[in-house]
Order: structure tokens, then sequence, then C-alpha cells
């Protein structure tokens, strides 16, 4: 690879910022409109993804380098986690109101 | 020959400019039909879409390690899980739960609003000028992965509590790692491990109060 083209990036900072962006807040609508608790997961995932990709793309134009690579690890591994326990939840609800609905949840409302 | 090798390059380059796009789009769209498709089983697949195309978005960000990881936990274990939910939960093979159009709208105008925020501030600062001085700094202070191939020496030095620019200047001295993070997470995981064994075991499933919902009975019967 030539010198010169290993130093200029593909794409700018901008696109990556962008798409970044559209992900965080397709993660925020579909955890605010859906009403399957599995669909709101699915929604944590999108917004944790663009946060990643955030930290990934200033990993590579600025000084934070490998350092957003491995925060970038830890939100991963921690959004396994996450979907693990929440999945979990999910199950118990499920037991317990035989729905998927978090309508249903409002058993503690007055 | 030399010739021909650097007209690979360059084609080789010119495909990569392109797969940026290509990704770039192709996550924006899944990422828009996840919010938009009711069934829940659609929805994972496009979710299953949206971050492979990131990955590749990874990919294209010299993340190799990263990129794998994302592959192999998100795509390969996260949303495995998450299809065992749904299958799990379904009360009937075609289950839709509709937003209220009224919600659905109030969402989206809450979501363009916060779109609008996000991209005009990260967009008026004027990356272009200051992205190539801070590259050169990087490429300068020892991390260049283009040259380099990979990043998983890097990230596993990293974390035991080193970097490679440290033991090439051989100053003795190592900057702050990520070994304690490393552990707390491992332990994380462990007792996430216990919690959700706990959590998700099969109890004794309760009578519902009221017989009101439409899916309960589907679900008492089957």
């Amino acid at each position: 690879m030539n010198p010169e083209l290993s130093t200029a990036a593909p794409a700018d900072l901008n696109l990556y910022l962008f798409v970044a962006a559209v992900l965080f807040v397709s993660g925020i609508v579909c955890m605010a409109t859906k009403r399957n608790g599995i669909g709101v997961l699915m929604g944590v995932e999108l917004v944790l993804n663009g946060a990643n990709l955030n930290f990934i793309a200033f990993g590579r134009f600025t000084k934070l380098g490998i350092d957003g690579h491995v925060l970038s690890l830890f939100v991963i591994v921690l959004a396994a986690a996450e979907a693990a326990i929440a999945l979990a939840i999910a199950l118990n609800f499920y037991n317990n109101h035989l729905s998927i609905d978090v309508d249903r949840a409002d058993s503690l409302s007055g | 020959m030399n010739w021909l090798a650097q007209q690979l390059d360059n084609l080789a380059w010119m495909a990569h400019g392109g797969a940026v796009y290509v990704f770039a789009a192709m996550a924006i769209v899944c990422a828009l039909a996840v919010v938009f498709t009711h069934n829940v089983v659609r929805m994972a697949f496009w979710l299953i879409l949206c971050l492979a195309a990131t990955a590749g978005l990874f990919f294209s960000l010299n993340a190799d390690f990263v990129g794998a990881a994302q592959l192999l936990i998100y795509v390969g274990g996260t949303l495995v899980l998450l299809i065992f939910g749904v299958m799990l939960t379904a009360s009937g093979p075609f289950l839709q739960m509709r937003t209220k159009p009224g919600e659905m709208v109030l969402g989206g105008v809450v979501g363009l609003a916060l779109l609008g925020l996000l991209l005009s501030s990260a967009l008026a600062v004027r990356w272009g000028e200051r992205s190539p001085v801070l590259a050169s700094e990087v490429v300068g202070a020892g991390f260049n992965p283009v040259a380099e191939g990979n990043t998983t020496r890097e990230l596993g030095l990293k974390f035991l509590g080193a970097s490679s620019r440290d033991l090439k200047t051989g100053r003795g001295e190592l900057s702050a790692g990520y070994l304690l993070p490393f552990e707390i997470v491992s332990v994380h995981l462990l007792v996430v491990l216990i919690g959700a064994a706990y959590l998700a075991r099969t109890k004794r499933r309760k009578q519902p109060a009221d017989s009101s919902g439409d899916s309960r009975s589907a679900a008492l019967s089957a």
C-alpha cells in the first residue's frame, strides 16, 4: 500500500458520526415506542452500537487511539451481560403476566 | 510488475472507500427498519444485519479485533439470546403489539429533534481540519494500525497494563492500562451468569388475576 494512501482516511469522521447518531436515535425511538419487551432490548443494543461506533471512529481519527478499542470492547461485554439479565427478567415477566407487553407491567401503579 | 501491484493497491483502496459507504447505508437502513417493523422476529433479523454492517464499519476503521468481537459476541451470541427470548415469550405465531399512532408520532418527533441536535452539534466541529494533524500525531505516537496490520497485540498489551510505545522506548515506566477494569468485568460476567441462571429458572406459573387479555387464553391453552 502506498504510504500516502495508508495515512489518508477512506471516509471522513463525519460519515461515522452521522451513522452513529442515526443508530443512537433509532435505538432511543425503539425503546420509547415498542410495546414488546424484547423490542425494547433491541433498542438498547442499537444505542450501545452507536456509542461503540463513535468510540472506534474517534480512536481512528484522534489521539484516543487504542483506548477507544478497549472501551468499545468493554461496552460489547457489558451489553452481552445486560442482554442476559434483561432476558431473564423478561422471562420472569412473561411467567407472571403471560404476556411480554411492557404496558402490562402496572402492578406498582396506584 | 510493480505498476500492476500499485494499480491493484489503488483498486483495493477504492473498493475499500466504496465499501464504507455501502456499510454505512446498510447500517442506517437496517436501524430504521428495526424501528418501523412490528414483527419481533423481523426486527431481530434487521438488527442482525445492522450489527453486521456496524462490524464492517469497524473493519473499515482498522479495528479488526473489535470487529471480530462484534461479529462473534453480538451477532453470534447476543442476537441468538434475543431470538431465544422471542421464542420463549411469543404467545402466538403472528403476535403483533401495535403502538398507538399518536405515540409513534410523538416518538418520531422527539427522535427527529434529538437527531437534529446530535447532528448539528457533531457536524458543527470542523473535523476535516483537525483529523490529518491528529492522525499524524497518532502515527508518531506509535499507534499505526495500517502499517502494523492488526490491533490484537496492542489490545492485549493494553489489557495487561502496558503499551508497545512503552516497550519501544524502554524507559521502565508503564502507562496506565486496563488490568483492573478487565478483572472487574470478568467478575461481573460471573455474577451476571449466576444471576441470570437464578432469575430465569422455571417456577410455578402464577394464575392470572383476570382473563381479559386476548393473548392469555391462547397461552393458557397452549
